[in-house]
């Protein structure tokens, strides 16, 4: 019995630190809204629909980034595929209607499952190192999305920009808000409640337990990659709507600021653990960091040393915590 | 469905399991294995380390299809893709490393196997584990709990066949009982089980019949009364039991008097798990540790070797104060650790040479070129010396467990050292690998080094050691000559029963 006891008297120390992992992203993005709102008074609806805007692509390719690390596995042809979404959307819907637009938005989205799922389906049949896989897939998607749009151009009906660009949808949220919370809660939240979402983590957590506990990890990474897709699908039309036209090299700003966000937002990279809630907010928080230091009048070239010296600050803050927790 | 075969005559068979064959790699893992399993019977299967038992589950259950062999269940013909799917036809095990998803907590893992909670939790009852708090993670949860989660899991499914691999081989002597009472339970049902142990006396105890493997191939059944000796002659082979029936004389003490002893410890505290632990161990004297589960041994050891920092008190070695620091501290000064899980002392995907040659090579004076020859000559001589086997040695992580923690002590060997730190070297090997440790033990001491020795198989203190010392809740509670050291008094003293109460107490 005394074992019994012990694993009951740990649980305190444990969900305390739990507690932090959950909510350590939402107080540093909290801390750096009040920050914001210090520097600059006047920090009121339209800089939140500028901040939103901005954020969008890059909270989408963290969603992506999110799901594919916590099944275990890394995607570096994000921004690629975000690329090809972006030309894609801009190159088709440039004299089509709204309706139309629409309808290719969809099948844009699909595109971006369809180029998740190849990454997945080459990993798990090759079993080559999933960062060398989608390397690989990522030169292509680059190179496919310059074949597609050369230089920059094309361009969507306004009607259909306005769906991320307005603030008419809601008189409290801008769209790009809207839009976010909408595709992270109507595609993300159900699957992680069921046993779908399960089977994710438990492939990245440990996947011969999970294949002893009935999943089919090898399908489980093909499905992770593929709905990853979806999201990179999702952000590149995105980008169409927030830029108004398709830019083949702008993509690959969002690789590794994935990456970024999902350290910064907690997600482990050895799979597993972590969520989605703390990615697009790191999204937003390197979104609104630069702004902060244009206020400043910080010169921008040192924008990027302060923002990598954050990004490790953050990741150390997570690591100290869990020293902590491995004492107690 | 039955493959153009008769199906056989006896019609209790649950579970037929004929010619299966195995390889991975440049290693045979399984060359001919057999098993028949009768409805309502509990049916061991035994054999050394590396005969192929968990290999022959895994292609039972589906963890990887084999290169030939048929399995019948029932009567009928049926080749598993998956655990999955064995679970389907009502075969379910209990691996010997959990499979349970360790970032899930325990409910969601239930979730993720389509097992009803409610099922789990009245095994967990039966088990005694039923206050366990199923939100927390696997990861937070230790071994031995995890491992009869892990059985609730299997029960709570119902299986017609339970398989279990090496249950009882990290479960303390009160959770050992439970286990053998849900099994018995099971069998009373008309539910088969298939038991595989190194434990001779649990085989004994709760199976009907054995089924024993050497080298792949399955190479006798028996009724399991009155066996052990048949049982460990098939295990061995015949050549091999002689050489181990005759290997352990116990070195008549040869232990070293009056110097300074090997190693001293002095009112060594540590947080709330070990207070006061004094002890002295002398040149060429193995002293046994005896404890229960979490009594303070794995931190007594860690502080040994520096991988804690003792909260109080003093560590001697040779008569000299230590400063321990680093484990590289504890090494520099002869005490070197041969821990339980030897992929924490292994490089798993490098060869046993390497792995051998490791430490004599770690310390920065010797970060130049390497002289291979004197290398490999070195290497030779140990991994001779403890007769590792080679079949896979390019890799060690594809050694079975008993020649893994033989490549540990070989590194040892190679190096050098004063003191050997060996906790539970032996837990989940088998009855040859076993005494070959032990006689190695004894002949590492008699040649002047000494051991410190914790097992969690008490029986093997007194195989093994000149004296032992018994810890509860962080103490020592009790210490006697090898000679006294029955099972009946170390298990007394392991729960905390003094010398003054032992009178107390009718035998």
């Amino acid at each position: 019995m005394s074992a019994a006891n012990k694993i009951e008297a740990g649980s305190a120390a444990h969900s305390l630190s739990r507690y932090l992992r959950a909510t350590g992203m939402p107080l540093l993005f909290l801390a750096s809204i009040l920050a914001t709102l210090a520097i600059h008074r006047d920090f009121g609806a339209f800089d939140v629909q500028s901040l939103a805007l901005g954020a969008l692509p890059l909270a989408m390719a963290s969603t992506a980034q999110a799901i594919v690390v916590i099944s275990g596995g890394i995607d570096l042809s994000v921004g690629s595929m975000i690329a090809v979404a972006n030309v894609l959307s801009a190159s088709l819907m440039q004299h089509a209607s709204f309706r139309q637009s629409l309808g290719l938005a969809v099948l844009i989205i699909l595109v971006g499952a369809m180029q998740g799922a190849i990454n997945g389906t080459l990993i798990v049949l090759s079993r080559i190192p999933d960062i060398v896989v989608t390397l690989t897939t990522g030169f292509i998607w680059g190179g496919v999305a310059l074949l597609i749009l050369e230089r920059p151009g094309g361009g969507a009906p306004s009607d259909f920009l306005e769906i991320g660009a307005g603030a008419d949808l809601s008189s409290v949220l801008p769209n790009a808000l809207l839009l976010l919370i909408g595709a992270v809660g109507v595609i993300w939240v159900p699957i992680r409640s069921s046993r779908l979402g399960l089977s994710l983590y438990a492939t990245g957590s440990d996947p011969v337990a999970a294949f002893r506990s009935g999943v089919d990890p090898r399908l489980a990474r093909i499905l992770a990659y593929g709905l990853g897709g979806v999201f990179c699908g999702i952000g590149g039309v995105a980008l169409t709507m927030t830029t108004g036209i398709g830019a083949p090299l702008a993509g690959a700003y969002y690789t590794l600021s994935s990456v970024a966000a999902v350290v910064i937002g907690g997600v482990s990279l050895n799979g597993g653990r972590g969520g989605v809630l703390g990615p697009v907010l790191a999204a937003l928080l390197l979104t609104l960091l630069p702004m902060d230091l244009i206020f400043l009048n910080i010169d921008p070239n040192y924008g990027q040393v302060i923002q990598g010296t954050l990004i490790v600050l953050v990741v150390m803050i997570g690591g100290f915590a869990a020293f902590l927790q491995g004492r107690s | 469905m039955q493959n153009g075969r008769p199906v056989s005559a006896d019609e209790d068979l649950l579970l037929r399991v004929t010619g299966v064959a195995k390889r991975f790699g440049s290693v045979i893992a399984l060359r001919a294995a057999g098993l028949e399993l009768r409805a309502g019977e509990i049916h061991a299967l035994m054999g050394a380390n590396g005969a192929g038992k968990s290999t022959l589950v895994k292609v039972i259950t589906g963890e990887f299809p084999a290169d030939a062999g048929e399995l019948a269940v029932a009567g009928a013909v049926s080749a598993f893709r998956s655990p999955a799917e064995a679970r389907r036809a009502g075969i379910v095990s209990v691996y010997q490393d959990p499979a349970l998803v360790p970032d899930l907590t325990i409910a969601q893992n239930m979730r993720l196997a389509r097992v009803p909670l409610e099922a789990v939790r009245a095994a967990m009852r039966d088990l005694g584990i039923e206050r366990l708090d199923l939100t927390r993670r696997a990861r937070e949860i230790d071994y031995p709990h995890l491992r009869l989660i892990d059985l609730s899991r299997a029960l709570a499914s119902k299986p017609r066949i339970l398989i279990l691999d090496e249950i009882t081989a990290a479960l303390p002597a009160d959770l050992s009982e439970r286990v053998f009472a849900v099994v018995r339970d099971w069998r009373r049902r008309g539910h088969s089980v298939i038991f595989i142990s190194h434990r001779m006396a649990e085989v004994a105890a709760l199976a009907d019949r054995a089924t024993i493997l050497r080298d792949g191939v399955t190479v006798g059944v028996t009724s399991t009364r009155d066996a052990e000796e048949k049982i460990v002659d098939m295990m061995l082979g015949s050549e091999v039991a002689k050489a181990a029936a005759e290997a352990p004389p116990r070195a008549a003490a040869g232990i070293i008097r009056g110097a300074a002893p090997a190693l001293e410890v002095r009112n060594v505290g540590f947080g709330h798990t070990l207070s006061g632990v004094s002890f002295r161990l002398g040149f060429g004297e193995i002293l046994g540790v005896a404890a229960l589960e979490g009594q303070g041994q794995q931190e007594l050891f860690d502080c040994i070797a520096g991988v804690r920092r003792a909260a109080s008190g003093e560590i001697l070695a040779n008569g000299r104060t230590l400063e321990l620091r680093h484990p590289a501290d504890a090494i520099r000064a002869g005490l070197v650790l041969v821990p339980a899980n030897r992929l924490h002392a292994l490089l798993p995907q490098r060869s046993i040479r390497e792995n051998v040659a490791l430490s004599s090579f770690a310390t920065f004076r010797a970060w130049g070129p390497i002289t291979m020859r004197a290398e490999r000559k070195r290497v030779e001589n140990a991994v001779e010396r403890l007769s590792i086997d080679r079949r896979a040695s390019a890799e060690v992580r594809r050694l079975s467990g008993g020649n893994q923690q033989k490549v540990v002590i070989a590194r040892w060997l190679a190096s050098g050292f004063r003191t050997l730190l060996c906790f539970d070297p032996t837990r989940g090997i088998d009855i040859g690998t076993k005494r070959q440790i032990y006689a190695l033990l004894r002949e590492i001491a008699a040649q002047g080094a000494s051991v410190l020795l914790f097992t969690s198989e008490l029986p093997e203190i007194r195989l093994a050691c000149d004296r032992a010392i018994v810890l509860f809740a962080g103490r020592i509670t009790a210490e006697m000559p090898a000679a006294e050291a029955d099972e009946a008094h170390l298990l007394r003293a392991a729960h905390g029963l003094t010398a003054a109460e032992r009178a107390e107490v009718p035998a």
